[in-house]
């Protein structure tokens, strides 16, 4: 029976992994980052279909506004040399296909013996379900050290980043505050006597 | 209806595919560090539909939580790409064989 959740979950797929193998293979970063937009959109979708609104959104939120616009970033501000990149691009596509296709045939054995006939069907969610409010409340109680923990690492990400990348270049210019607070008013204004001509 | 099978099997090509974008663009660390996104975006539909199918939120606890730290490591990854880049002008795996104490 082909009822509507099948047919989206059918189409987000084919999107997901269409996308997804078009990251891989693109020739352009530019477009590779693109592609992966959509690769999260279509997850995103995914998400909601799973019932996890709150991350769906957080995926589009996230990846999509802030990690994905920072690969753009990175990917436009440094002038790569695609040639050298791209050489060799398929002498190991045998080994990385062969590879692949164990570890997708693994899973698969796994899934077809493991009892996963035997979970029953979800329950459908009450008229009043709320996913935030249900993984906020996991969060801030069960979960509220990890959670400070995350959080704590998102502040060394931010560091580390900023420390890696600030450079101090002779020549900039920047404020020296111990030298404005210290400035008094006669080191900024001369007063001069002019006296106007006359002709 | 798609069953529990049909998104871990979902989950299991995004995560080949990943596989393949790294030995297919081994010389090109963004195209790297993208293939690392999607395999990390594989396990969280796994995370997210066991979560659905069995009926407990702790599998979206753990997906936020990788969600953060794959941001945290594509943040760090690419400041770590932007000052290699500065220093060498290049960003190809190859080059990074020259560490010198």
């Amino acid at each position: 029976m082909l009822n509507i959740t099948s047919i989206l979950f059918y189409a987000f797929s084919i999107v997901l992994l269409g996308a997804a193998t078009m990251v891989v293979i693109a020739r352009n970063p530019v477009y590779a980052t693109l592609y992966l937009v959509l690769t999260f959109f279509s997850a995103a979708a995914i998400f909601l279909l799973l019932g996890a609104e709150f991350l769906g959104l957080i995926l589009i939120l996230v990846y999509v506004g802030a990690v994905m616009v920072l690969f753009l970033f990175v990917v436009m501000m440094l002038d790569i040399n695609l040639a050298r990149l791209k050489e060799g691009f398929l002498s190991y596509l045998p080994l990385g296909l062969a590879i692949a296709a164990l570890g997708v045939l693994e899973l698969a054995m796994v899934y077809w013996t493991a009892p996963l006939g035997h979970i029953p069907a979800p329950v459908p969610f009450p008229g009043n379900y709320d996913n935030t409010r249900a993984l906020g409340y996991l969060l801030y109680t069960q979960y509220l050290y990890p959670f400070e923990i995350a959080a704590a690492i998102l502040l060394v990400a931010i560091i580390a980043a900023i420390a890696l990348t600030l450079r101090r270049r002779s020549g900039t210019k920047s404020q020296r505050t111990e030298e404005q607070l210290r400035v008094r008013a006669k080191d900024r204004v001369h007063l001069v006597d002019l006296r106007a001509n006359k002709h | 209806m798609p069953t529990l099978s049909s998104y871990l099997i979902l989950a299991a090509l995004l995560f080949s595919i990943g596989v393949i974008g790294i030995f297919l663009n081994r010389k090109n660390v963004i195209i790297l560090l993208m293939a690392i996104e999607l395999m990390l975006l594989a396990v969280n539909i796994n995370l997210v539909a066991f979560s659905y199918y069995l009926g407990n939120l702790a599998g979206q606890v753990f997906v936020f939580f990788i969600l953060t730290v794959a941001a945290a490591e594509a943040a760090i990854g690419l400041a770590i790409l932007v000052v290699y880049f500065r220093n060498r002008h290049s960003i190809n795996v190859d080059d990074i064989d020259e560490l010198r104490g």
